[in-house]
């Protein structure tokens, strides 16, 4: 009796646990044919896409054993900060000790962390770390803006693509992701450097003024993307980790 | 009354009545149980109300808010609108009440905060009062459950849009590309590169359709240019002849291929001067020769071709040409390497006016890029004519004639669904499969990747696109709603209009010859792979345009794309150069308002002065060989005999005003230095070379 009236409360109660949104587990279906000591990097890395999407390039991890020899057949998961999304999340190293994922980045701007996960044989999970970055609006605008003015001599790559002037030049430009450097710069720094050019903070001409080309939003965006891609990451109020 | 039924079957009716006398045997019990239940019933609104999500949202938020240092900033902010939030937006027709639980979009000081319902919205262009939120991320606005606002339910059709396709959503309003939706930006431009427009109609709001970019061949000559077995090979896998090819593979089995190219060949007719055989008393070319020829000649600005690493090198405006020894008979690449425009009016080639010695160089070397394997395994008995009726049936079937002019075939009409309104297209509508999500972008993406997953007997062939790509045509597609087909003109941002400028007289011709328009943008038609061309005239000097035409210098030495010399006659030249000089002149200044050369010596000495050390010129242009470095900007060593000086000073003053989107930035020079500059410009004559021309 008691207990049939407890159940009209616990009704609802149930009702409502059941409509919150609960994560859905991958089912580990996969058996592993062989184990690894060593997880490595082959590619993928320290990639930089706008979020939500998939990254331009796979993420590819090689297991290998003692010897440094590639392994076969051994079980690799990758996992991430809950919105971002890999194709396959898990599978099994080919014939070379690789696999190859596809990487969707989360709806958030900022470093996303990336984990890949083996375990050897006495069941001893072995991990690595990747790290990629995902471009929100005004950082996607920020890159842009990047590749048409910036890259030019600010990219020390060059390509027959696109050149970059960068070691030509007497006074070396600073790559934007060198971080000891520009995350010493504070935003009025950075913003007048873009601004007024290198003389406004008693830096080399070769550094025009872009004040008069760019409109204020498109330098805050600029600055926003230099701010996410620093290595090492620039931590200052409006810059975070997207966490697990 | 059910509850006491489920654990008991047997003594259920002795239970049932039992019960009944337990609670209203009595009276006065009756009464009291009657008023309890009534008391229950009057409750469950208010408990429904109090144990809402939004208000369980909304005090993990000021729970989240309140050790922060603005806690009272933000919760005062807070209070001002607590309870159920609505940003009501009738013009667009937008109820959202998603702020009751995303209480932190607003709050800048909450970057640091990474949990939702409570992160702040990344900075746009655009404010949440102004647009609301299902604009950009469709879901149910007033929905007040994260279930019905977020997912689709019995009751709501529109889950919300994946992180990874919100730029559709710029897309209804914006029809001009935006530098921050590159995703938007290429699907639209595959809908026409890969021909997608050729079968599916698409309509915008303005009344005109998108126009497919792609240009697929006639194949009314078809035989003149190639075998049917190269036809057939291409037909089974256009992949496996170029990787680059956007030609969708149909599927085909070996006999449909069989008689399909048996059909092609068979309705091809021959077209005078399509063919030219090599001269017979002619030396066998030096294959290096050919390799410099073709480099010589930029082919590789626009056609790509295959390295050995298996990377594809080079431009995408013509065909790729790893294999097209495979492909083209010698005679064709002749006659049309001598005048693409024979075989077709409307090629994006340029009509190189090439002597017989370089047509030989050229054709011996393309015709050496071969692939043994390509064609090894086809062979081909002679074609019946039940086969080339069946080809013909094949050809109607497929829709061929949507692409490609096909002698005796009619260009369909509607071939494949219009995809107008394709992104809102409603659930109930959509036949999904097994295991899929039951959502749009799921839908599109799934058709795009493996349309014939969906049944092995629709005609829709399989594209070769990459992830990113099919993720970007998916975007474009999910832009095309009703809401962007119904908004009023006044709400939207137009694109600009396409225009179909044509230069007038012979010049106009040589224009088109020439196919200067696959590179040069003038007056808003044209690519984007040299400069635009619209105020050329009053951009540089006569002599030095007519030299150039004929022989075309280097310009910008890093680049691997530059103007290919054309071997135009003197007349040619003469009259290119004089249209242009006429017709392209800016209204913005008077192209004789300063002088070619005079200026004074110590204007000339502060010019200097100025380029290499108060502006720096010299990190992108070299004046002097010698010791500038600078590759990014064009040479300047002979820019005295090349530009005009009243374009020095303007360009100097405000170069996006001449040319938009210059990546020279605006140095808001002063007068006084903007002249002495063009003074020390106008002073750079290079060697004199130039003059002795003329």
């Amino acid at each position: 009796m008691t207990r049939q009236w407890w159940t009209l409360f616990a009704a609802p109660l149930i009702l409502l646990s059941t409509a919150c949104p609960h994560k859905s587990v991958p089912a580990a279906s996969l058996k592993p044919t062989g184990f690894g000591v060593t997880l490595v990097e082959s590619s993928g890395g320290k990639q930089i896409g706008p979020t939500g999407m998939v990254l331009a390039q796979p993420v590819v991890v090689q297991v290998n054993d003692e010897q440094g020899t590639a392994v076969t057949g051994a079980l690799v998961e990758f996992s991430g900060p809950a919105d971002a999304s890999f194709d396959p999340p898990t599978g099994l190293t080919d014939s070379s000790g690789q696999l190859s994922t596809n990487v969707a980045l989360g709806s958030m701007a900022g470093r996303y962390q990336l984990t890949a996960r083996t375990s050897t044989k006495a069941q001893k999970s072995v991990e690595l770390k990747i790290e990629e970055i995902a471009l929100g609006y005004q950082e996607e605008v920020g890159f842009q803006l990047d590749s048409k003015y910036c890259a030019r001599c600010h990219d020390p790559e060059s390509t027959p693509e696109r050149v970059s002037n960068h070691d030509n030049l007497e006074v070396k430009p600073h790559a934007f992701t060198e971080g000891d450097t520009l995350n010493r710069m504070t935003d009025a720094e950075l913003s007048s450097i873009i601004s007024h050019g290198g003389p406004a903070l008693n830096k080399s001409a070769l550094m025009p003024p872009y004040g008069y080309t760019l409109s204020k939003t498109e330098i805050e965006a600029l600055m926003a993307y230099i701010r996410l891609i620093s290595d090492p990451p620039y931590h200052a109020s409006g810059m975070v980790y997207a966490q697990e | 009354m059910p509850l006491s039924s489920e654990s008991s079957f047997e003594p259920k009716k002795n239970s049932l009545s039992a019960l009944w006398q337990t609670l209203f045997g009595h009276p006065v019990r009756a009464f009291g149980v009657v008023s309890l239940l009534l008391l229950i019933l009057l409750a469950i609104a208010p408990a429904k109300n109090h144990f809402s999500e939004w208000r369980h949202y909304q005090k993990q938020y000021l729970a989240l808010i309140r050790g922060r240092g603005d806690a009272v900033t933000l919760e005062r902010r807070f209070h001002d609108h607590d309870g159920i939030q609505q940003i009501w937006l009738p013009q667009l027709g937008v109820v959202d009440r998603c702020t009751s639980c995303h209480s932190g979009l607003k709050e800048a000081s909450l970057s640091d905060v990474s949990t939702q319902p409570f992160r702040r919205h990344p900075a746009i262009p655009h404010t949440l009062d102004q647009f609301g939120c299902v604009m950009c991320h469709r879901g149910q606005g007033p929905a007040t459950t994260v279930e019905e606002a977020h997912s689709s339910t019995l009751a709501w059709e529109q889950p919300i849009l994946p992180a990874r396709y919100v730029q559709s959503s710029c897309g209804q309003c914006h029809r001009a590309p935006l530098t921050g939706t590159p995703q938007l930006n290429s699907g639209r431009n595959l809908l026409g590169r890969y021909g997608c427009v050729h079968c599916h109609t698409i309509k915008l709001p303005d009344g005109s359709a998108i126009k497919p970019t792609d240009d697929p061949p006639s194949l009314e000559h078809v035989a003149d240019k190639t075998t049917r077995e190269w036809v057939y090979a291409w037909l089974k896998d256009p992949q496996a002849y170029a990787v680059t090819a956007t030609m969708p593979n149909f599927k085909l089995s070996d006999p449909d291929a069989r008689d399909i190219s048996a059909f092609l060949i068979a309705d091809s007719t021959p077209l005078a001067g399509d063919t030219a055989p090599t001269p017979k008393n002619e030396k066998a070319p030096d294959p290096t020769a050919g390799a410099s020829l073709y480099g010589e000649s930029f082919c590789a600005s626009c056609h790509a071709v295959q390295n050995a690493a298996g990377n594809v090198v080079g431009g995408d405006v013509g065909p790729e040409l790893t294999r097209v020894g495979n492909k083209v008979k010698p005679e064709w690449l002749r006659a049309w390497l001598h005048n693409p425009r024979v075989y077709d009016s409307g090629t994006a080639m340029p009509h190189y006016r090439l002597s017989d010695p370089q047509l030989s160089l050229l054709t011996a070397f393309l015709g050496n890029k071969t692939d043994t394997d390509l064609l090894a395994n086809v062979h081909l008995d002679a074609a019946t004519p039940e086969q080339i009726a069946h080809g013909k049936l094949l050809v109607t079937e497929y829709g061929c004639a949507s692409c490609h002019e096909i002698n005796g075939i009619k260009k369909p009409d509607n071939f494949a669904p219009e995809l107008t309104r394709i992104g809102s297209k409603a659930l109930t509508q959509i036949i999904f499969l097994p295991g899929m999500t039951h959502a749009l972008p799921d839908y599109i993406a799934a058709k795009i990747r493996q349309p014939r997953s969906f049944g092995s007997a629709l005609k829709m062939p399989q594209f070769s696109l990459a992830p990113g790509q099919i993720d970007a045509l998916t975007t474009a597609l999910l832009s095309l709603t009703d809401r962007a087909q119904d908004l009023p003109r006044a709400l939207t941002v137009a694109a600009k209009p396409a225009s179909n400028y044509q230069p007038a007289g012979r010049a106009g011709q040589l224009m088109s010859d020439l196919a200067c328009f696959s590179c040069h943008a003038i007056n808003g038609r044209g690519g984007d792979m040299a400069p635009d061309l619209t105020w050329e005239g009053s951009s540089v000097q006569r002599p030095w345009l007519q030299a150039f035409l004929k022989n075309p210098g280097t310009l910008r030495p890093a680049l691997i794309r530059r103007m290919p010399r054309f071997n135009l006659s003197d007349e040619d030249a003469k009259e290119l150069t004089d249209y242009i000089m006429t017709v392209y002149q800016t209204p913005e200044f008077d192209r004789d308002s300063m002088p070619a050369g005079g200026y004074p010596a110590a204007q000339v000495e502060r010019g200097k002065q100025l380029f290499y050390s108060k502006y720096a010129c010299q990190g992108c242009h070299i004046v002097d060989t010698k010791v500038d470095k600078g590759y990014i900007g064009p040479t300047l060593t002979q820019v005295g005999s090349r530009l005009n000086a009243a374009w020095i000073y303007h360009w100097l003053k405000e170069p996006q005003n001449l040319r938009p989107g210059t990546i020279e930035p605006n140095r808001n020079m002063p007068d006084e230095d903007a002249r002495a500059l063009t003074a020390f410009l106008m002073a750079q004559r290079g060697s004199g070379k130039q003059e002795a021309k003329k």
